[in-house]
């Protein structure tokens, strides 16, 4: 250390120190930097075998051995892409329970080792869209702003304001947003699953996507006018004043008007 | 009728009704228990000092909550500075009305009175006063003698309404012209563009199942942008060639599967935007009016009488979608003027 002090005046000193400090910036900003994201490693062949198997034994009854489809039961499944299988499969909407006006979403009954493989494998029998990398769902790259605007446009009509979800027709319904993960939103959008319609990257860019995921987050630190009744419009709203508000007030008035024992 | 009349005609001692009912007076007084017990007055009067001095602390809770929590940024902390501040009125306002109603029920003077009215007419010396002052006026002004000054004031009197009502009526309903509702700003060659960024749509865009909203290019420059975009919106959908059934007249308003309709209700004009890819069902938010997209955007279920128009579509040399003309008919719910 001594050795160093005496030499702290030397004409040097201050381009060594430069380095140094250089060097420990580079360092520390590689270690803090998150890796950026890896687009699924390729599959292995292995995979591939397992990801068949699998289909075989738990999804072949309705969409047929090779994925074909079966009349009546379900669709083909050529060509729709590891982002539909991740989708349908890590929210539990499939394996479907029962045939129904819609695939209610439950927990998943596969691990996330063997949904990448049942992907993989699906994704090999004919181009579709991929599962998003993770920056292409990061909230934080998303303008929440431009994302109400699209969600507004696009997206409020079915899963409301703040995307609460509604209802559609003959038990069909549009599912409440506020648990569902930046990826599930993601691929919802370039899949269409059920009654939703496809928003693929030509018409709601990949920038745009982020947009209303960001919104969908902002939305996840609640409302600032208090309790929001399920943000699901006038009708709750009508309802608690009506009911709550007229009933306070009926019962003031009858206080008011009664006579003291 | 008749019968009824006579009935009602007969003297009143034939039935034996009194001539006249009594006035049964007022109740007897009920004495309260404040009125006879003086522990229980001085118990309510406690009680209304508690809670004027309850109201006194939610003003002060409201004031230190002004200050101590301040919202920032976050939605928590705006959330619960309205809280405090709002739960502190409550009280304030809440517990001294509660006071005051509970001190006049409870401590106030509950003898009933009866407060006779006066008699609503002026005495007949000050009417017979004021009768004679408008007939020393009229006779003064000399109306009945000046004939062209009795003409010249009704002129004018009558006519000085005008000067607000002709503005007031002329602005009712903005403007008459009804053919704006026969037209929009779709005409031949307009690109469709994405609501709201305004970028344009090429036809390789759309995957089977998209579902775009769609404005016309150039909306968001025109000055009336709203009423504009009120009129021309448009839902474009891409579904598979072979589910579309096309009238024979339509054939040529599609592009490979893709159709454009208008976004506005034949029913009373809300947005129709509920696409359920599926079952290629358009479902409309407020009345539930649904139009098969597939089928000429026919009505399937619901209040809405007609179909939603079309807006006949094709591509241009560079691939971008266009319009081929404005709408056939004009877009949204029926008005009186409107023939078919």
């Amino acid at each position: 250390m001594k050795a160093i002090a005496a030499r702290r005046h030397h004409k040097l000193a201050p381009v060594v120190l430069l380095a140094l400090a250089l060097l420990v910036t580079g360092v520390l900003y590689a270690a803090f930097t998150p890796s950026t994201a890896q687009a699924a490693s390729a599959p292995t062949e292995n995979d591939l075998t397992a990801g068949s198997n699998l289909f075989r034994a738990n999804c072949s009854t309705c969409h047929g051995v090779n994925a074909e489809g079966r009349a009546g039961a379900g669709p083909s499944l050529i060509g729709v892409g590891a982002a539909a299988v991740d989708f349908q499969v890590s929210t539990g909407r499939m394996p479907l329970m029962n045939q129904g006006a819609q695939a209610p979403a439950k927990p998943p009954i596969f691990t996330e080792e063997q949904i990448r493989q049942m992907a993989a494998w699906v994704a090999s029998l004919g181009p579709g869209p991929a599962i998003p990398a993770p920056e292409a769902v990061d909230p934080s790259k998303g303008d929440a702003a431009s994302g109400m605007e699209l969600f507004r446009t696009n997206c409020a009509m079915c899963h409301g304001a703040v995307g609460q979800g509604g209802a559609l027709t003959e038990g069909k319904f549009a599912p409440n947003l506020s648990t569902a993960s930046p990826t599930t939103i993601y691929e919802a959008m370039v899949t269409g699953p059920q009654s939703m319609p496809v928003f693929n990257d030509g018409t709601v860019t990949p920038q745009e996507k982020r947009d209303i995921i960001a919104y969908l987050d902002a939305q996840k630190q609640g409302s600032p006018g208090g309790a929001t009744l399920g943000s699901i419009g006038p009708v709750a709203e009508g309802m608690w004043a009506w009911i709550a508000g007229l009933g306070l007030l009926i019962g003031a008035a009858v206080w008011i008007g009664a006579k003291s024992s | 009728m008749s019968d009824e009349s006579t009935e009602v005609g007969l003297p009143a001692e034939q039935h034996d009704l009194p001539h006249r009912f009594e006035n049964p007076g007022l109740p007897p007084h009920h004495e309260r228990l404040t009125d006879t017990d003086p522990r229980a007055a001085k118990r309510a009067e406690r009680l209304i000092a508690a809670l004027f001095g309850l109201s006194a602390l939610g003003t002060i809770g409201a004031v230190a909550a002004f200050f101590v929590v301040p919202p920032e940024q976050t939605v928590a902390s705006i959330r619960l500075s309205t809280l405090l501040l709002g739960l502190g009125l409550a009280v304030a306002f809440g517990a001294a009305g509660i006071a005051a109603i509970h001190w006049s029920k409870t401590l106030m003077n509950d003898r009933e009175m009866v407060e006779e009215r006066h008699p609503q007419a002026s005495s007949a010396a000050a009417r017979e006063q004021a009768a004679q002052v408008i007939a020393d006026g009229v006779s003064d002004s000399g109306l009945s003698r000046r004939g062209a000054l009795k003409g010249a004031m009704v002129t004018a009197l009558a006519l000085a309404p005008l000067g607000f009502a002709v503005p007031l009526i002329g602005g009712v309903g903005g403007d008459w012209n009804i053919s704006k509702f026969r037209h929009t700003m779709w005409k031949k060659g307009t690109k469709l563009a994405h609501d709201p960024s305004g970028r344009t749509i090429k036809a390789a865009d759309l995957t089977i199942g998209s579902a775009v909203h769609v404005i016309p290019d150039g909306l968001n420059d025109v000055p009336d942008m709203l009423e504009e975009k009120a009129k021309a919106m448009v839902l474009l959908i891409r579904l598979d060639p072979r589910t579309l059934k096309e009238a024979p007249d339509r054939k040529d308003w599609s592009y490979e599967g893709i159709v454009a309709y208008s976004k506005v209700c034949t029913h009373v004009g809300c947005p129709v935007a509920l696409y359920e890819q599926r079952t290629h069902h358009l479902l409309c938010p407020c009345h539930q009016s649904t139009f098969d997209i597939a089928d000429g955007a026919k009505v399937v279920f619901g209040p809405a009488k007609r179909p939603l128009p079309q807006l006949p579509i094709t591509v241009d040399a560079e691939g971008y979608l266009v319009a081929q003309s404005d709408f056939h008919e004009p877009v949204g719910p029926s008005f009186w003027e409107r023939l078919k």
